[in-house]
């Protein structure tokens, strides 16, 4: 909340991916929209609670089609494997399209400290890529950058000229990847979904670089977390139809590829290997936690953070890892662990604006609950916050005590300032100065206590 | 022999906004229920519940279904602390089978005020009179934990001489969220400001709204701002005569 | 590599043995609309023309070739060796190279060419779709690489949407290695969200029905 430009760009770029979403799924154009997210639910539910069979089928079907599945247990085996294949291949160029995935276990660095170049081809990732930045929405990448920092960027990076043109920005971004999708040994993807029955990997995307990315290479590799699982191809006829309209208000993004393995008997381009690494990097012990289990239904739409009043107003760089807004919230804990950022799951007003969007229905304000019980469960164990817990059970007492409530009431009463007759007050007396008083005065006004509670009230009317 | 109806006000009412409580009460009387109010109640265990401290929130839940144990209704005058009755008391009695079938057995009877009148009541008129330029805001748990949303307006479409203008933000959340408020102030101060902002372009002279929470975070906003628009919750605006 | 520790993981996260049985899943859920080829051909000229794309109804093959030599205005193409445009003549047009199936040779001539010719295995009415499959008569890279791509479309190919085609192609894999939907020209609005076209993919498509 620091730099206000910045602050207006998100708030300003989140209401409009709010707004295009709002056309895309209003009755008129789609009015079966909710019985879809039904459906989506219904479906991610199943997979993710049979999982193991849909990854032995997805298995079949790609070794069947001549590509091979490697699974990995963390982000060392991934890059482990990339590694080893490009060394067996004495491959020196990557290119790479957009994988919050691979974002997840920092293949670049790793990939980097062994002298293989790997570079981003989505516009809004190359430009941070550039800038050795972290992306700041799931979706929109660069959104904080301003074309004036790209203009810099592009001129210290590449030595070209200074271009302030957005659209002559693109075209030189574009003249660069294509020269590398060209020269690359190795193609590198996420995927959207896995597709069960066909060993197939789905890709959707407006700029074509993952078309790019997964054709020109002789290797492909796509890399993804086991949960991206979809029984059936037909299954695509909803998930494709949510994904669109809930991330950007598309209908169909402009390029959805459904891809099952290497070129084919006459085919005439295409990879000539194709993996798929599925990975689990700590999805397994989300999936062991049946009440949150349910986190691992997100396709990553990022609609959740557009509708966030939280996450617009702070953004994506605010959060601790790479996967921001309510669902980074959810998953940061569960993957890292609660004691990584322990007020992360209290970040929110508990709206629940995300869990009305959420194209798979994830519960999203419940998962937040359970999971600040689990953060106080963790402070009790460990003997942190007392004062905290402390405050917490006296507060419970008196809630337990009618009578001690009402005197309760009273003192607090008598020690607040009145005001000028019901009115609001902006200081509180240095005796009664604590940090939450502290806290919300920094904000706003605070009531002043009423001469009488309402059940003194109740009984004078009686 | 009128209907019985046990008001729940909510402690933040009965401490802070008394008037509100007597509002509820004076339009219910006038519509024929007979009010009573059961003294020894205090909190439904929201602040606890959403701080994460369950064990504490269970003890003052506990108290509240043994307090509310015989209601036929239990009207709040709060989108939240019934949401918190209705819905989360089953989440923390999951392990104790006695409380957790009261839960179930009270949650029907659980009404958030504006649902009252027009789901047992059945009226959306009852009679009130205020002039004035309102807009409405929809607090986050009446709206999407109990859907609550049509029937406020047309309640307050029904008030001789009130204007109702919506606001464009009237969905978004003020950012009280209980100690959310005071956890993450700043956050929620610029939550607060830019639902005040909508407010503004409104040109209403009061906001009404079903939460008194809300109702706190956006008049101590208003004040802070130097706005001299008023908050009224929804039972002051339908008591008015 | 961790293949068995992986599903081990997972099977004990979830309470299940290897090789159990799965509950039938939810059945699919496809919906498709009854729509006549007029309709059908509206709609989907109207898609991908709100996506700043070009349509044309030809009425005859000779028109369709008409087209595509106008789009060329002299340029070089690379058509792939779908038949339809065999038969409408635009693979013999001057400056179209077709007729290839060697890989190497293709990438060479369309990463050179002003225009990619295509065919398409279907189109989607409802959202101005062009559906094409890898195969022998179209290669990926002709719809991907040149900054112009016309497609022309026989009639019968349209269908009214991606449940239609998820019905009557319920196993895509079972026929190519890479089916892609292709709905407009290519785009991007990741430098402060102002929409800029052709950053990869082509910039302009040109969509000819017959």
């Amino acid at each position: 909340m620091a730099d206000p430009k910045l602050q207006l760009a998100v708030f300003a770029a989140t209401g409009r991916l709010m707004e295009k979403r709002r056309k895309a799924v209003n009755a008129q154009v789609c009015p079966d929209y909710q019985e879809l997210r039904t459906q989506a639910h219904a479906v991610k539910r199943h997979t993710i609670e049979n999982l193991d069979h849909y990854l032995e089928v997805f298995e079949r079907n790609v070794t069947a089609h001549g590509g091979q599945v490697i699974f990995c247990k963390d982000a060392t085996e991934v890059a482990d494997f990339v590694l080893g294949l490009a060394k067996a291949r004495i491959a020196r160029l990557i290119v790479k399209s957009k994988s919050m995935t691979t974002e997840e276990i920092d293949l670049n660095e790793r990939l980097e400290h062994h002298q293989l170049e790997a570079v981003e081809t989505d516009l809004g990732e190359y430009l941070i890529q550039l800038a050795h930045e972290r992306p700041y929405h799931i979706v929109a990448p660069a959104l904080h950058k301003t074309k004036e920092q790209v203009a810099d960027l592009l001129t210290e990076r590449l030595g070209v000229p200074r271009e302030t043109v957005i659209e002559k920005q693109t075209m030189i971004a574009r003249a660069v990847l294509r020269e590398k999708f060209l020269a690359a040994d190795i193609g590198i993807s996420g995927a959207n979904f896995l597709v069960a029955d066909s060993g197939a990997i789905v890709l959707v995307e407006n700029e074509g670089n993952a078309r790019l990315t997964t054709s020109a290479p002789k290797i492909h590799i796509a890399i993804a977390g086991i949960e991206k699982m979809i029984p059936r191809a037909q299954d695509l006829g909803v998930f494709l139809k949510l994904l669109g309209r809930s991330a950007t208000g598309q209908p169909l993004t402009v390029y959805t590829s459904f891809l099952s393995g290497p070129r084919r008997g006459a085919e005439i381009d295409g990879p000539d290997e194709f993996y798929v690494v599925l990975l689990d990097n700590g999805r397994t012990k989300v999936l062991a936690d049946r009440g949150k289990r349910q986190s691992l239904y997100c396709i990553r739409c990022g609609a959740c953070l557009n509708h966030c009043p939280v996450y617009r107003k702070i953004g994506g760089h605010s959060f601790p890892w790479v996967y921001s807004g309510p669902i980074g919230a959810i998953l940061t804990p569960q993957f890292l662990g609660v004691n990584h950022e322990p007020g992360l799951p209290f970040a929110s007003s508990l709206c629940g604006a995300c869990a009305e969007v959420c194209p798979v229905k994830i519960d999203i304000p419940k998962i937040l609950l359970d999971l600040r019980s689990d953060v106080k469960k963790t402070e009790e164990r460990e003997g942190t916050n007392r004062v905290e817990r402390l405050a917490f059970r006296v507060w419970a007492w008196v809630m337990r005590h009618p009578r001690l409530y009402e005197m309760a009431g009273m003192a607090a009463a008598s020690l607040a300032p009145s005001g000028n007759g019901g009115g609001w007050v902006r200081n509180v007396p240095w005796g009664i100065r604590v940090p939450p008083l502290d806290a919300w005065l920094s904000q706003r006004d605070l009531p002043s206590a009423p001469t009488k509670s309402f059940r003194q009230l109740w009984r004078e009317r009686r | 022999m009128p209907a019985r109806v046990s008001l729940f006000v909510t402690c933040i009412v009965d401490q802070l906004f008394p008037k509100v409580g007597m509002a509820v009460a004076d339009v219910l009387e006038r519509l024929g229920f007979c009010v009573d109010f059961p003294e020894a109640q205090t909190c439904c265990g929201q602040p606890a519940f959403n701080s994460g401290y369950r064990a504490e929130a269970r003890q003052v839940a506990r108290h509240f279904l043994d307090v509310f144990r015989d209601a036929d209704y239990i009207v709040v005058p709060s989108g939240s602390c019934t949401s918190m009755i209705a819905h989360h008391f089953e989440d923390i009695f999951q392990k104790e089978l006695d409380y957790l079938a009261l839960a179930r057995q009270l949650a029907p009877k659980v009404y958030e005020f504006s649902r009252f009148l027009i789901e047992i009541a059945g009226v959306d008129d009852v009679g009130a009179r205020l002039h004035e330029v309102v807009t409405y805001h929809d607090s986050c748990h009446a709206l999407r934990e109990l859907q609550v949303k049509d029937g406020p307006r047309r309640l307050l479409g029904n008030v001789r001489g009130l204007e109702l203008r919506e606001m464009d933000a009237a969905e978004e959340c003020c950012g009280f969220g209980g100690t959310f408020s005071v956890k993450f102030a700043e956050v929620s101060g610029g939550m607060a400001r830019t639902k005040i902002d909508s407010i503004l372009r409104t040109g209403a002279s009061a906001v009404v709204s079903v939460d008194s929470s809300c109702l706190m975070q956006i008049q101590g906003a208003l004040a802070r701002a130097g706005r001299p628009i008023r908050t009224l919750h929804l039972a002051e605006v339908l008591a008015s005569r | 590599m961790s293949r068995e520790n992986v599903l081990h993981k997972v099977r004990t996260a979830l309470g299940r043995c290897a090789g159990q049985a799965v509950e039938n899943p939810p059945p699919v859920r496809l919906t498709v609309p009854e729509a006549g080829i007029e309709a059908r051909i509206a709609v989907f000229f109207e898609c991908i023309e709100a996506l700043a794309g070009k349509t044309y109804r030809a009425q005859s093959l000779e028109e369709a070739r008409a087209y595509v030599e106008t789009v060329m205005a002299g340029r070089k193409a690379v058509a792939s060796n779908a038949a339809i445009l065999r038969e409408c003549g635009a693979t013999a047009l001057a400056g179209v190279e077709s007729g290839i199936t060697d890989g190497a040779h293709l990438r060479e001539l369309s990463a050179y060419a002003a225009c990619g010719i295509t065919g398409a295995d279907y189109a989607l009415a409802d959202t101005g779709t062009l559906v094409m499959l890898a195969s022998p008569q179209e290669a990926r890279l002709i719809s991907l690489l040149p900054p112009v791509h016309i497609a022309i479309v026989e009639r019968k190919r349209l269908l009214t949407g991606l449940d239609e085609l998820l019905s009557i192609l319920p196993r895509p894999a079972d026929q190519t290695s890479s089916m892609v939907l292709i709905t407009g020209p290519s785009r991007t609005a990741d430098i402060e969200q102002i929409l800029v076209r052709g950053v990869h993919g082509p910039g302009e498509i040109h969509v000819v029905v017959v």
